[in-house]
């Protein structure tokens, strides 16, 4: 996870996505040039279902190991997650009250993607309820378990079976009816993949900066 | 032959009229605006890299800190 090569990566990809992003040619569709929103937009879901996928891992590795690091690790991942999930929701918003109008519309994409953050928001919120720590990362290591459970139906399963003007009722909630252009895939999974470096490396210092935090504290007992 | 061509030639001018049909910021792309507005967008952007970078730099000298210390 130290290694620089990934973080260059991201770098590289991000740069090129947010040139790429601006500068390329879309197709001219009837939301104009705010099509461009999906190479920002999208990938933050992508992002925080990747996170919250490792996150999910590490709670199960946690369960068989009941080691300390797969605990802090679990938690950091479902934290980025958590913020790429908001700033997902945030940027859908502003696209929605341009192309749909309004803020909030209740759409069923909206309110699954809704559903699913506040279930992740309670994993905080049930870890901050403990003083034992054992009990602690056991229990929301179950918890997150559920939490990732409840995330595939709320946000790949339910929204396909309601019409929504999100696009993608027929597939792919994300892309479906842009995909058919080649050109967008060329800055939309470099955007995925950028995003998705980004996030571990965003995490990986996270979860360096509690390891430092609990060798001081092992050390000061 | 001729099929062919006809059959391009329908295809282009397909796409021609779609071209038309949506208002896009063609103007802000051809005078050059758009550059503006990419320069300070890679400046935040690079901005953040390195504010990540040197965050970094700062978790590692502590973590070899805390190495030496045992």
């Amino acid at each position: 996870m130290k290694k620089l090569w990934w973080k260059i990566l991201a770098i590289v990809l991000l740069v090129y996505v947010h040139i790429g992003g601006l500068l390329f040619a879309v197709p001219r569709l009837r939301i104009h040039e705010t099509i461009r929103s999906l190479y920002f937009h999208v990938p933050m879901w992508f992002g925080m279902t990747f996170m919250f996928l490792i996150s999910f891992v590490y709670a199960v590795r946690y369960l068989r190991t009941s080691s300390k690091e797969d605990d802090i690790r679990s938690v950091e991942f479902a934290n980025v997650g958590l913020a790429f999930g908001t700033l997902g929701m945030l940027t859908g918003m502003v696209w929605a009250h341009y192309a749909w109008g309004l803020f909030w519309h209740g759409d069923p994409k909206q309110v699954g993607a809704a559903i699913a953050l506040l279930v992740y928001l309670a994993y905080f919120v049930l870890r901050a309820s403990f003083e034992n720590q054992e009990q602690r990362a056991r229990l929301s290591a179950v918890y997150n378990i559920f939490a990732f459970a409840s995330l595939i139906p709320l946000i790949f399963i339910i929204p396909r079976l309601y019409s929504s003007m999100h696009p993608g009722d027929d597939g792919n909630p994300a892309f479906n009816a842009y995909d058919l252009d080649g050109r967008m895939r060329l800055v939309f999974y470099p955007a995925v993949i950028g995003w998705f470096f980004m996030g571990l490396w965003i995490t990986s210092l996270r979860i360096r900066y509690r390891n430092i935090n609990e060798k001081i504290s092992e050390t000061e007992l | 032959m001729k099929k062919l061509v006809y059959l391009v030639l329908l295809v282009l001018s397909g796409t021609a009229v779609q071209a038309q049909d949506f208002e896009m910021a063609d103007v802000m792309r051809s005078n050059g605006q758009i550059y503006v507005v990419v320069a300070i967008i890679l400046i935040v952007l690079c901005g953040l890299f390195a504010f990540l970078f040197m965050l970094e730099r700062k978790i590692r000298r502590i973590e070899n800190k805390l190495d030496n210390k045992k």
